[in-house]
């Protein structure tokens, strides 16, 4: 064979072979963003710490029961997953000053000046055999609770939703710390009792 | 227009193709860069609940996963058909979630520990049992940080 110079490279299989990489990382990619409900959990306590619990006023504190049905008690009467954010939100509005409701306290807050903030807190308390869908459909429905009275509040102060509130703006950063003190999420979930 | 007329009426030409590899190749490092393998096998079967008040997991260097769920049909034999819980590619006992996260931590940045989260995927049918539990050693591990995964939930008035 003689040579006849440098021979150019047959580059039209390149296509082919590139395609057969793309085709690969194009079913082995996964897009799906993990989405969630974000909690945090309460610090475990220390041996010696004296159980607080009885401090709090019994007015103060909204009581949901999820048993092993997945029924719901809310404050000692069945009630269905669809009254709860109505009932939740009421509890912390506390609008006409209700003795069973929950007391008030005044908070200066950053933005809003002197507020009178909910000293409620919820107590959620669910079986060990309540269903894990359940239990995710209750804390969505709080959390929709509280998400929709620090809409309520900051459309009524700014003319802006909270969600829509950007934590990259640094005043708007501020203003969510400030809503969140409004109406902090709080929610309680009883230390779990061991029956051997 | 005569000048059209002249080079339609021509055989067809083939069409230039030399600039193809060029665009697959865009495309192929497009994907290389974005794909996130993924890193376990799942051995239970898990179907996420659906929220609505659902937020974005971001930075996943961050995220250590749990997963609970029965076992996959053809682990049953061995298995059985109660939930398992799954750290990596075993599965664990609650109490091994403690040794599981000090090692997820080891792996992370001295900064980025603080941050940490860690992911709950947890089969809706599953029983809240194994779930405290599984609660009760994070907070053990002090890992409290938490997410439940759960997926967008559709708004049913939309479909109607």
């Amino acid at each position: 064979m003689a040579r006849r110079g440098i021979q150019e490279i047959n580059a039209g299989s390149m296509a082919d072979i590139a395609f057969l990489l793309l085709i690969f990382f194009l079913v082995a990619t996964t897009m799906d963003i993990d989405t969630g409900i974000s909690r945090l959990l309460p610090p475990m306590p220390e041996e010696d710490q004296k159980d607080d619990d009885d401090k709090i006023r019994e007015r103060n504190v909204f009581v949901i029961l999820i048993n092993k049905q997945d029924q719901l008690f809310v404050e000692r009467a069945v009630i269905d997953i669809s009254e709860l954010k109505e009932k939740t939100k009421e509890f912390f509005l506390n609008p006409n000053d209700d003795p069973d409701l929950p007391e008030k306290r005044p908070l200066t807050v950053d933005f809003f000046g002197d507020m009178m903030v909910s000293k409620g807190v919820i107590s959620l308390r669910n079986d060990r055999g309540t269903s894990y869908g359940k239990y995710i459909a209750v804390q969505n429905e709080l959390a929709a609770a509280v998400n929709e009275l620090r809409d309520e509040i900051c459309m009524d102060r700014f003319g802006k939703t909270y969600q829509n509130l950007d934590p990259l703006n640094e005043t708007e950063k501020a203003l969510i710390v400030a809503v969140k003190k409004v109406y902090p999420m709080a929610i309680s979930e009883a230390e779990p009792v061991e029956i051997k | 227009m005569s000048r059209f007329k002249k080079e339609s009426g021509k055989e067809l030409k083939s069409i230039n193709t030399a600039s193809l590899p060029d665009i697959v190749f865009m495309l192929l490092f497009f994907f290389m860069v974005t794909t996130v393998m993924r890193e376990t096998d799942l051995k239970v079967s898990v179907i996420l609940p659906e929220a609505t008040e659902i937020k974005k997991l971001e930075k996943k260097s961050l995220v250590s996963y749990i997963y609970i769920g029965k076992p996959h049909p053809n682990l049953q034999k061995t298995f059985g058909s109660e939930p398992r819980i799954q750290l990596n590619d075993t599965f664990a006992t609650p109490e091994d979630i403690r040794d599981f996260i000090t090692s997820e931590r080891e792996q992370m940045d001295e900064n980025d520990q603080k941050q940490m989260t860690v992911s709950l995927k947890i089969d809706q049918n599953t029983k809240m049992g194994i779930v405290t539990e599984v609660k009760q050693n994070l907070r053990k591990a002090s890992a409290l940080k938490i997410m439940y995964s759960s997926h967008k939930k559709v708004d049913e008035s939309l479909l109607r």
